[in-house]
């Protein structure tokens, strides 16, 4: 029973110091994203969702690229969010209904300071996002790329390299500029432990997929490098 | 005390969102959240991001294929990809996001779809 309680208190700590880093959003943030862990895990609130999830933002996001993107908020997922709620019948295939798709608020540049900041506060708990998930090794990034293009279909989904690829998950062509690496690693490796219902497949890859995987996409977008 | 104990459990497995519910979705809407990105609106395989697919995603409204393939292999296909049955990486895993009732579902879901049974 003791455990019990300090299960609930910790968790209580963890969502109170979130709760501390969300107060200072726009509450107009909070009207299409989630700001702290949501205690409906259903697939009713995945359908009703206006956005992407942004409770673990501040282990997700780069910092100088959010401060960035915010004051220019180009698409990152080319078919809106959730994508099944902005597609129509084509002639050939599926399409994107813009229509449907709203622009994300552009911020002024102190607002985007602000918002990066605040953002960058809201941390996943350590053992969803592990300090060195991705180990750092980045000669695996040509495998890496394979992988996203070949061995492990990545591409169906996301665009890669010089804009390649699928349309109903986030763009990658920049994910080096826009992500962390760890977090790469640890959403790559489990999606589902981040977002029960989300429609992006736990591929049971093994550690070294995941982290050729990571190399890639880390250096994505950073010219090179 | 038993039944606060037991609300406590059910509330901290919430909070920690370890177990997925799989209550009674509908079988159409987790196609359209899950499927429908390659097999597309109208199940034919027209989803959005068949233009990047080196494979086409199958048709499930075409009879003749669908009826060829036995319901234990679509089960397989569904939960562990298309490579467990001798097709595309393309198709992927979706054991870890549906229970094993919801790929039940979708199987007898595609047999409706199809027009066609094994």
């Amino acid at each position: 029973m003791k455990g019990l309680f300090l299960a609930v208190a910790g968790l209580t700590a963890v969502f109170l110091s979130s709760a501390i880093a969300a107060d200072k959003l726009d509450p107009s943030c909070g009207g299409c994203h989630a700001l702290a862990k949501p205690t409906d895990t259903s697939l009713e609130r995945l359908l009703t969702r206006k956005g992407p999830d942004l409770w673990f933002a501040g282990s997700k996001f780069n910092k100088e690229w959010l401060v960035s993107w915010l004051q220019d908020p180009k698409p990152i997922r080319p078919a809106g969010y959730p994508y099944f709620k902005n597609i129509k019948k084509g002639a050939k295939h599926d399409e994107i209904d813009q229509s449907k798709i709203a622009a994300h608020p552009k911020l002024k540049k102190a607002d985007a300071e602000a918002t990066a900041e605040a953002l960058m506060a809201l941390k996943a708990p350590a053992d969803l996002v592990p300090a060195g998930a991705f180990k750092g090794d980045m000669k695996g990034s040509r495998m890496g790329g394979l992988a996203f293009i070949k061995f492990r279909g990545c591409v169906a989904c996301h665009q890669g390299e010089n804009g390649e690829g699928g349309l109903s998950g986030p763009r990658l062509t920049d994910a080096g500029a826009r992500l962390q690496p760890d977090f790469i690693a640890a959403y790559t490796s489990d999606p589902q432990r981040f977002d029960p219902h989300i429609w992006m497949p736990t591929s049971n890859l093994k550690d070294l997929d995941v982290q050729r995987l990571t190399a890639f996409l880390v250096q994505l977008g950073q010219g090179g490098k | 005390m038993k039944t606060q104990m037991l609300a406590a459990i059910a509330g901290l497995g919430l909070l920690l969102a370890s177990s997925t519910s799989h209550a009674d979705q509908s079988i159409e809407q987790i196609y359209g959240v899950y499927c429908v990105q390659c097999h597309g609106l109208q199940r034919n395989g027209t989803g959005i991001n068949v233009p990047a697919l080196s494979v086409k995603p199958r048709d499930h409204t075409e009879a003749k294929g669908m009826g060829d393939t036995p319901d234990d292999e679509l089960f397989k296909a569904i939960k562990e990809g298309g490579l467990a049955v001798n097709k595309s990486v393309l198709m992927p895993t979706w054991g870890r996001v549906l229970s094993e009732d919801q790929i039940k579902g979708l199987v007898k879901y595609l047999r409706q779809v199809c027009k066609c049974g094994k």
